[in-house]
């Protein structure tokens, strides 16, 4: 992989269209609940994008800007939530889902309209927010690896 | 010698792979579907949402989904631990 | 001897291609892809196995009326399958990194200190 990473067209390009899948992965993670898709479809996304990112500039591009630490860190706070979201009601079992149909203000309305129906964005319990933990898990954990691996491969080479 | 032996075990394989997957039962009729009704049923009610996939990985089966964050998150910190460079250097 | 069932075969077929692959190359790299088509067999396997003939997806928002719905459980089953293969390929592939670095090729004969 070059240091400076491919030709104008392509960052060009990459820098109009990282904003567009950055917020189609977002709109993914959170209608994860009505339409097809989820926290870990939607992670797999957002990490895609970052991976053009780091191709079409190279590592000189990014070397300065993103600290891989920040990223390790984030991954740790979305699995402690995970964990966190399954000892919520931990009255009745492990994982059960105590915020669905509670009439709350979180996600705790229920659906009237059985069957086939538009889709009603407030409902859920804790399947939203398990969602989001697990897309921010799965999106800086792809994110680490891919600059770890380029960074470490590519130092030792040239020593 | 080897090669050809190495050779006619992965023909057995392969002849046992294809031949046991023509006896399956026919593509389109599930065997069992029971708790697959019950999931199907009785999702909006209890869970209150929508997507019946999102809530078998999330609420009916949890404990699957925390196993599986485990190990991306042990990959991820073994990838991160074979990179780093030691400060006493061992040139 | 049925035919009809073609998914499956088409399934069985990838798995035998994996283990050709992975039985009878010599870069290393190429171990790992066809440990990688083996991963891919068992998935195409797992969720073609919980389809109804003539069904719709298992989401109930804006769906057909008056269709059945496939089984929901083998595909969250096989979220949980292509996470795990995604998670060992990046640790080969680390490994492969390694394993260059310390012996300047790929060649699997000739990575022997392992033994005697």
């Amino acid at each position: 992989m070059k240091e400076q990473g491919m030709s104008v067209i392509v960052r060009t390009v990459t820098r109009f269209v990282y904003a567009l899948i950055l917020i189609f992965g977002f709109y993914v993670i959170m209608h994860g609940h009505l339409t097809p898709g989820g926290g870990f479809q939607g992670g797999a996304v957002v990490a895609s994008a970052f991976a053009l990112l780091l191709v079409a500039f190279g590592s000189a591009g990014i070397k300065g800007r993103l600290n891989w630490h920040w990223l390790q860190t984030l991954e740790e706070i979305g699995a402690i939530a995970f964990l966190g979201l399954g000892f919520l009601g931990i009255g009745t079992a492990f994982f059960y889902n105590m915020m669905a149909n509670s009439g709350g203000f979180l996600f705790g309305k229920s659906i009237e309209v059985l069957g086939s129906n538009p889709g009603v964005l407030n409902a859920g319990g804790t399947v939203p927010l398990m969602n989001w933990a697990v897309g921010l898990k799965v999106m800086t954990g792809i994110a680490c690896i891919v600059i770890v691996m380029l960074v470490g491969a590519k130092k030792e080479e040239t020593e | 010698m080897r090669k050809v032996l190495l050779f006619t075990a992965f023909l057995f394989v392969s002849a046992f792979l294809l031949m046991g997957v023509t006896e399956m039962r026919p593509f389109g009729e599930p065997a069992a579907s029971a708790m697959d009704d019950y999931f199907i049923e009785n999702t909006q009610t209890e869970v209150a949402v929508n997507n019946i996939v999102t809530a078998v990985v999330f609420d009916y089966r949890g404990f699957d989904t925390l196993g599986e964050a485990t190990v991306l998150f042990a990959a991820v910190v073994c990838i991160l631990g074979l990179f780093r460079k030691l400060k006493e250097d061992e040139r | 001897m049925n035919i009809g069932n073609l998914p499956f075969i088409a399934a069985a077929l990838l798995v035998v291609l994996g283990i050709y692959t992975f039985l009878f190359k010599r870069n290393l790299i190429k171990l790992v892809i066809g440990i990688s088509l083996i991963e891919v067999g068992v998935n195409l396997l797992l969720v073609s196995v919980g389809y109804r003939m003539d069904g719709i997806a298992p989401i109930n928002t804006m769906a057909p009326i008056g269709k059945q719905m496939v089984l929901p459980t083998p595909q969250a089953l096989t979220l949980t399958s292509i996470v795990i293969g995604l998670a060992t390929t990046a640790l080969l592939l680390s490994f492969c990194v390694f394993i260059y670095r310390h012996y300047g090729t790929l060649d699997v004969r000739k990575i022997k200190e392992l033994r005697g």
